[in-house]
């Protein structure tokens, strides 16, 4: 991880991507895209029931929308996840189904539809391995379901625990830990039994130890995997932090405890967080605003403190509901908003410019 | 005509205010009713312009009062002016800001229509200002046994987007906002 406390930064907008006729709800990068002569891709997911693919032009440097991904899903695409090989995408909507779309060169074609949910399904996340799929929604339950051969996928456990619908599901990057987070305002850690195939709640993490007071809206980990990042309705950011040697041997109860409590930087509610593998925390939320922070260790009494390093007023003309970093190129990352645009943002550092805090 | 209410209400607030099983449909706004106002609203922000913005405020909240007191309430056949669930004061407008406060008081304690109320008040405020406004929607004080959940509920944008992809739902709000059924 750099060091950048004593860097200047400067955010630019690359480019506006427009073409959704609603909302944007999500984003994600394609891993295993941008390097190597391979463009770099973007997929999104909106209000307008499709999901586009943006993909960076190698001559141009500007992102062109490659492909419409529409008449599959019937209500709105609420979140959008790539497999780690970047073959599938899988997309979460409100019409309770997730559906798995293969990208065979630039065509996608929908290979298989997960139900089970009651209602809306609001959040998708592979593991690390692309063995694992998880889902969440407003049916207050967590799906695990097992990636097999010949596009199948075979549910192994539904998880109840939440009171109120899960927003958001989290596969930890190495681990198979999963995270959840609801409008109940709790924070939940799942993990597989050692012998049988049972998943269950390993801890809660709500208000009695220093969590959020509000509906968690997302999450995210750092590039090690040892601390997560979360934001809220309570108009709060948390960093949690865990013992990841304990965790990696196997001990899934490793429990995470509160590091830090980020408050006063945005005054509406902060929809999206995300952690890059520099270690900059970008948040996104209903103040139109997004917010840059870093680890400080600047003062070590009271452990590792975190630091505005940039902000960003009016990034979009409405709320902010995702914002994500570029899983290889380390300063681009794009935001998505309620005003139907995406940006694609470059945060560089600027020597000897002034921040303007 | 009235057709009268048969519903049977319970308590609970109905979780992102689905569970509606049947709906009385009421005196309603008249459409035309509202691009009158909204061209009154022009004229006085002309008028506005012309002589300073003082009290910008307090005028803004009465228009505002106007755009959305005639909305029928989802159990009654009156409109919630009528039924004191909004008035002038319950409103304002901070349109420097772009923000929005709606204030309303629910006719009874555990009015189970409150999130609908909220979400035909959301859709209507949605057609008469400009989309960048951020609209908070809350049940008065002290005016309802759910006042916490209900607020959370009415502010939470994604349970409103999927109540509002809900053909059930949406017909409720349409109706207490559009028909002119009288």
């Amino acid at each position: 991880m750099k060091n950048f406390v004593d860097e200047n930064f400067e955010l630019n907008e690359v480019q506006k991507l427009e073409g959704h006729t609603d909302r944007v709800w999500g984003l994600a990068w394609k891993p295993a895209a941008g390097i190597d002569g391979v463009p770099a891709v973007l997929a999104s997911c909106s209000g307008d029931k499709t999901v586009r693919i943006w993909e960076q032009s190698p001559a141009t440097g500007c992102f062109q929308c490659k492909a419409v991904l529409e008449d599959t899903h019937t209500r709105t695409v609420r979140s959008c996840a790539w497999s780690p090989s970047g073959k599938y995408l899988a997309t979460a909507s409100f019409d309770a189904t997730t559906a798995i779309w293969e990208d065979a060169g630039g065509d996608f074609s929908c290979v298989a539809t997960l139900e089970g949910h009651e209602n809306e399904v609001k959040s998708v996340s592979w593991n690390a391995s692309g063995s694992l799929l998880a889902t969440c929604g407003r049916d207050k339950s967590v799906w695990i379901w097992e990636v097999l051969p010949h596009n199948e996928f075979d549910c192994i456990s539904v998880l109840q625990g939440h009171t109120q619908d899960v927003k958001m599901v989290q596969w930890h990057p190495s681990v198979n830990i999963l995270i959840s987070c609801s409008y109940d305002n709790s924070i939940k850690v799942w993990a597989e039994d050692g012998d049988s195939d049972d998943w269950h709640c390993v801890q809660t993490l709500n208000q009695s130890n220093s969590g959020h007071t509000s509906t968690v809206w997302a999450l995210s980990f750092n590039a090690s995997g040892d601390k997560m990042v979360t934001c809220s309705d309570d108009l709060t950011i948390k960093i949690w932090g865990c013992d990841i040697i304990r965790m990696q041997s196997g001990d899934g109860n490793a429990p995470w405890m509160h590091i830090s409590t980020l408050s006063g930087y945005h005054d509406r509610t902060i929809f999206s967080i995300h952690w890059s593998r520099d270690g900059i925390i970008c948040s996104g939320a209903a103040d139109d605003a997004m917010r840059f922070f870093i680890e400080s260790k600047d003062d070590l009494v009271d452990g590792p403190y975190y630091k505005l390093i940039y902000k960003k007023e009016k990034a979009h003309e409405m709320d902010i509901n995702a914002v994500q970093w570029s899983s290889l190129e380390n300063n681009r990352l794009a935001s998505a908003s309620d005003d139907g645009t995406i940006k694609i943002w470059e945060f560089i550092s600027a020597p000897g410019k002034k921040m303007h805090l | 005509m009235f057709r009268v209410c048969t519903r049977c209400v319970g308590c609970g607030i109905p979780d992102s205010g689905i569970g509606i099983v049947s709906v009385a449909v009421h005196k309603v706004m008249k459409p035309d009713c509202l691009t009158s106002l909204v061209r009154e609203r022009e004229r006085e922000r002309e008028r506005e312009n012309d002589s300073g913005s003082d009290q910008r405020e307090s005028r803004c909240s009465r228009e505002e009062g106007e755009y959305v007191r005639d909305i029928r309430d989802p159990e009654h056949p009156y409109s919630l002016e009528q039924l004191s669930v909004l008035s002038e004061e319950s409103i304002s407008v901070d349109e420097k800001l772009g923000r929005i406060l709606i204030t309303f008081t629910p006719t009874i304690q555990h009015c189970s229509m409150a999130t609908v109320i909220g979400l035909c008040l959301r859709e209507k405020l949605k057609d008469c200002f400009p989309p960048h406004f951020k609209v908070d929607i809350k049940v008065a004080p002290g005016s309802h046994a759910n006042e916490e959940s209900v607020n959370k509920q009415l502010n939470d944008k994604e349970r409103v987007a999927a109540a509002l992809e809900n053909p059930n739902l949406r017909q409720l709000v349409e109706e207490c906002l559009y028909s002119s059924e009288l």
